[in-house]
């Protein structure tokens, strides 16, 4: 399928589903949907590094967060200085500029190392950015930020529905970036370094750059997917702005839904958001929490190519049908002789 | 900025105080990472869970926390040996632990902090024994017992560990597996085995250093993840599981932190790792002592 046409689809679809969420007339379809959108974008921002290449980010929280307090900053700047208010889309290229950035040089001071000492540095990097922002008292430091939401916007209505629909745009948008570079050259490097970078290196393929690419369209993504969230949530605070939950879930979804092609984060994201959405009203959130431990675990262990692997499985097609490539390697016997 | 020198004199001593702490807290990930290459960063959580252990204990019974990990160690041994067994047969075996083993070993980190939240809540616990409270002062020196005593206990722990990876066979032999796991095979050995010996010692010593954690400060189940950061820190600025580079590695970092701490304010502590951590990566991935 055509990129166009593939993201004319996916543009109907969205537009399918705002229309029903309209149609059911109740806000809280807006707040639900809102944060199942946003973990969509997230769980594809991190399967661009973590499914396609290899290398585990645990620091999702740390750049959607920074996409979120660069908004809060702006936001305080714009109020103070009664300067011109900017639009979402603007903030939120910002947010995910800021956020690019950051993966850019994290990526550029690890990733020349093994893969652990990078998802080690990204788990550090979460708690550094929150002590920075914990002593920043401009965003509001520990006691946090508070940010008011505009009732209306003009041609949408309530402001949620606007949200709602930024992030739609977002979500589509991510899904077509990470098809767009999974059928791409840039795509295929990224497999070589996922299944043996010595090789690919030696095969004179620029791992480094390729590596760097990679890190910076997520990082970019996921701050992108940050940005409006002050305005979402009304109190932006740091414990829970660069919370665990966010780190776990973008990389449960992934890894639930299956890492191999764009399709597995979706999947992921849509089961594991809605359900927690769920589980968030009728149990609590703690015990939200702990399914998705448990589901991430389970997965691991007993599903490693996740739903899509299953579906596979079931189906007894080979996956390249379906998925557009292979894994090598993935399921070779022993490793060790 | 003027800083006065007895300031100056008890931040560096609460600093190697607290590194033999750190000491304690790293050598399972020395273990684990260091040796074995894998990425156990659900360690802190183990440590919390010995905190736990040490609480409910002390609380109950009145024992004291550091007989009461002591005692537990055997049990924490198997849990480690338990979920090795698991790594190995769901993961290693299969050639998957860079992706799925991450992603494991931070489902059991999240899992076991989501698990101690809901049965404990978020509220802060703390132990009593003897040594809390009391403090010895030599002139303007200051020397808190409830550091000192993890510190020096610390000290004979990773000794201990010391004299095993280097005196005994099964020692040895997980320094060999590390080198050449065929090798290994060929003297009739077990590399699993001893893998899994090796990562259930690893894990038993986080019962020890969870106990020492709640003699120091009191603890939440949140606390651990300020401790992964550190932790790793420590591990490859010693040198990837060279336990005298750990002790090094981990009072320098105490240093430093508790130097932050005194003369910034102890938010930015937190800070101090991870640039302890970048530095290393960047300008010398060996580490102090490194192999």
């Amino acid at each position: 399928m055509r990129t166009p046409l593939f993201l004319l689809i996916w543009l109907g679809i969205a537009a399918l589903a705002y229309a029903i969420a309209v149609a059911l007339g109740n806000d809280y379809i807006f707040f639900a949907g809102y944060v199942v959108l946003q973990y969509v974008v997230l769980a594809t921002a991190w399967n661009i590094l973590g499914g396609y290449c290899g290398y585990v980010n645990f620091g999702s929280a740390a750049f959607f967060a920074l996409g979120a307090y660069s908004t809060v900053a702006f936001y305080k700047y714009i109020t103070e200085n009664e300067f011109y208010r900017l639009p979402m889309p603007v903030l939120m290229l910002i947010g995910g500029a800021i956020s690019g950035f950051v993966g850019f040089g994290m990526g550029y001071l690890t990733l020349r190392l093994r893969g652990a000492f990078f998802a080690i540095a990204t788990l550090a990097l979460a708690v550094v950015l929150q002590t920075l922002v914990v002593n920043w008292d401009y965003v509001g430091g520990s006691r946090g930020a508070y940010i008011v939401r505009p009732e209306e916007i003009a041609p949408i209505g309530s402001y949620i529905r606007y949200l709602f629909l930024v992030m739609l745009v977002l979500a589509v948008a991510a899904i077509t970036i990470a098809r767009l570079i999974e059928h791409s050259r840039l795509g295929y490097g990224f497999a070589t370094i996922r299944d043996d970078e010595l090789a690919a290196e030696a095969c004179g393929v620029p791992t480094l750059k390729l590596k760097l690419i990679a890190t910076t369209i997520s990082g970019a993504l996921m701050g992108m997917a940050g940005a409006p969230f002050p305005y979402y949530i009304g109190y932006l605070q740091p414990a829970s702005t660069f919370g665990l939950d966010y780190a776990v879930n973008s990389i449960a979804m992934p890894l639930i839904g299956g890492t191999t092609s764009w399709i597995g984060p979706l999947i992921g994201a849509v089961l594991l958001g809605s359900l927690q959405q769920i589980a968030t009203v009728t149990i609590s959130s703690a015990v939200n929490l702990l399914i998705v431990g448990c589901l991430l675990v389970g997965f691991v262990i007993v599903a490693p190519n996740g739903v899509v692997g299953l579906v596979h499985t079931y189906l007894q097609r080979k996956p390249e049908d379906f998925v557009g490539r292979r894994r090598v390697g993935t399921d070779s016997p022993e490793a060790v002789p | 900025m003027i800083f006065s020198f007895d300031l100056l004199i008890n931040a560096i001593i609460s600093g190697i105080l607290i590194g033999g702490f750190y000491a304690a807290v790293t050598a399972g990930v020395s273990l684990s990472f260091g040796i074995l290459d894998i990425v156990n960063i659900a360690h802190p959580a183990f440590i919390i869970l010995g905190s736990y252990v040490a609480y409910i204990v002390n609380t109950t019974l009145g024992v004291d926390p550091i007989l009461t990990a002591i005692v537990a160690m055997p049990l924490f041994y198997v849990l480690g040996a338990g979920i090795y067994q698991i790594y190995y047969v769901a993961f290693e075996r299969r050639g998957q632990e860079s992706l799925r083993g991450l992603a494991f070993f931070f489902g059991l980190l999240f899992i076991t902090e989501v698990t101690l939240v809901l049965y404990f809540g978020v509220d802060y616990r703390y132990v009593d024994a003897r040594y809390i409270g009391p403090s010895w002062h030599f002139g303007m020196m200051d020397v808190p017992f409830r550091i000192l005593v993890p510190c020096l206990v610390s000290l004979l722990l990773i000794t201990a560990l010391q004299l095993i990876l280097t005196k005994t066979f099964i020692g040895r032999a997980i320094m060999a597996v590390a080198q050449d796991q065929l090798a290994l095979r060929l003297m009739a050995v077990d590399p699993i085995r001893i893998k899994r010996i090796a990562f259930g010692i690893s894990i038993a010593t986080a019962s020890l250093a969870g106990a020492f954690l709640i003699i120091i400060q009191p603890v939440e189940p949140s606390v651990g993840r300020e401790y992964i950061g550190r932790v790793f820190a420590i591990c490859v600025l010693g040198g990837m599981g060279s336990l005298p580079g750990t002790v090094i590695a981990a009072m320098l970092l105490g240093i430093v932190e508790s130097l932050t701490s005194t003369f910034y304010g102890p938010s930015w502590a937190p800070a101090v790792s991870f640039g302890f951590l970048l530095l290393t990566l960047a300008v010398r991935p060996a580490g102090l002592l490194g192999r």
